[in-house]
């Protein structure tokens, strides 16, 4: 590997001003699942380690039945997925941090290092995108939040500037008669980067659906909230007429790339195909029969 | 190069004081700094599981881990799953089932079947293979390698340390 040096800040403060001094080849280091592969094989110029997992607020994971959960950028996906308010408030988290990699990955993997990497096929995103997820940044102008919708910007690349880092990631309470839910399509039944993943977010009022948001992910250099898809569902009931008109605007919103994993005209498909089924568990878990 | 830093972390159940590079990664630290050279290098990049080992109770491969991370850490390698008084009852499995042929994957299966065993010592054949999902292995086709876990779980059931 190249030559680096490893920080472990205990503060967010300490851990701005480390970053900010270390410039573009300092980076953050939560679970490495990505970030110390990357600095072996030289794929990013890294020569800083900054490990955050000796700041209290990366580590959190708290529950408020006003304000929502909140969880630690650095937390490893075992500890979300086997969290029983994660299990029963937000399953859509815990569909996609339970197969994220594998056992070995998920003892270390983080919500924020999937965030950060930034991967068109990061199997967390459409899941945080749908549960109108907001991470929680530090820097050197101080706090904010930017909603994880808007958070990348292309392939490996995101908002943060120099300097930034992602403390949390904030999800709102859960609203009566709503469900969640995520899925990916990968060749294998596990241990397998997305050919092509979704979610979807659906809140009921009475038979109309008053409230949707649908993401798709490997199929266009970001993770895609998918606009079109929620309009098609919103101020309706949810019928196989709308669902499939939900699926068919993933399928178009969809900007594939023909690689090993899948070609464009498979992707499409899948898209379409994903968001539906994600639909369907969604409105099952909101409570609803189709 | 970069000055080495003293890294003092329980490692099997011994305090063990090491030193590493900053760049090194827990595995480069067991095989060349310690010595304990159980921990294979497959793939160098979290994809093969031959360098799984336990830090502070959960599944990681060693290979996506800094050694500096480690300070105050409680390891176990493969070196440190056999009992002073002969093997775990998971590697007399592997081995009457012949759960192995060229070797190089078998200390991380070893080590990850054990963890799943001490966490669900009874699983199914489909818990098997998705827990070891994250393990490779290029010889056996893993169904000797899934018969030994299913073995191995009966025998730590029955009490049976051989």
């Amino acid at each position: 590997m190249q030559n680096l040096k490893y920080v472990k800040p205990t503060t967010i403060e300490e851990a701005v001003s480390l970053l900010a001094n270390g410039g573009a080849t300092a980076r953050v280091l939560a679970g490495g699942t990505d970030v110390i592969v990357q600095a072996r094989e030289r794929k990013r110029e890294i020569d800083l380690f900054v490990d955050i997992k000796a700041i209290e607020e990366t580590r959190q994971l708290s529950f408020d039945a006003a304000t929502g959960l909140t969880v630690g950028a650095a937390l490893p996906c075992y500890i979300i997925y086997n969290d029983e308010t994660v299990k029963s408030l937000y399953p859509a988290l815990a569909d996609a941090t339970c197969i994220i990699g594998g056992v070995a990955i998920q003892g270390r993997a983080s919500l924020g290092g999937n965030l950060c990497n930034s991967s068109p096929a990061a199997d967390s995103i459409p899941a945080m995108i749908v549960l109108a997820g907001e991470a929680r940044v530090a820097g050197p102008n101080g706090r904010r939040s930017v909603p994880v919708d808007q958070f990348c910007t292309g392939p490996g690349r995101n908002v943060l500037a120099p300097g930034e880092f992602v403390v949390s990631i904030h999800f709102p309470a859960p609203a009566a008669n709503s469900g969640a839910a995520w899925e990916r399509f990968i060749p294998r039944n596990e241990m397998d980067i997305a050919v092509a993943n979704a979610a979807s977010a659906l809140r009921f009022e009475g038979d109309t659906v008053a409230a949707a948001r649908v993401a798709i992910g490997a199929v266009a250099p970001t993770p895609l909230m998918l606009a079109a898809a929620a309009e098609a569902l919103t101020g309706r009931p949810l019928t196989n007429e709308t669902i499939a008109a939900a699926a068919t605007a993933a399928s178009a919103a969809a900007q594939p790339i023909d690689d090993m994993r899948g070609s464009v005209r498979q992707r499409r498909h899948l898209a379409s195909v994903l968001v539906e089924r994600t639909l369907r568990e969604a409105a099952r878990r909101a409570g609803r029969q189709l | 190069m970069s000055d080495r830093v003293m890294v003092s972390a329980r490692i099997n159940g011994e305090s063990t004081d090491f030193l590493a590079d900053e760049r090194d990664s827990l595995l480069e630290a067991l095989r060349e700094r310690i010595g304990l050279t159980g921990a294979k290098e497959g793939c160098n990049n979290g994809n093969c599981g031959a360098c799984a080992v336990m830090l502070d109770g959960r599944l990681v491969n060693s290979c996506c881990v800094l050694a500096l991370e480690v300070e105050d850490a409680e390891i176990v390698t493969v070196e440190g799953i056999a009992a002073e008084d002969g093997l775990h009852p998971v590697q007399q499995a592997f081995l009457e089932e012949a759960a192995l042929q060229c070797g190089i994957c078998t200390p991380g299966f070893i080590v990850a079947s054990k963890a799943l065993l001490d966490i669900n010592p009874d699983p199914s054949e489909h818990e098997i293979r998705f827990w070891l999902a994250g393990n490779l292995c290029r010889c056996t086709g893993y169904d000797k390698i899934i018969r030994a876990v299913q073995r191995a779980g009966e025998m730590m059931r029955n009490g049976s340390h051989a």
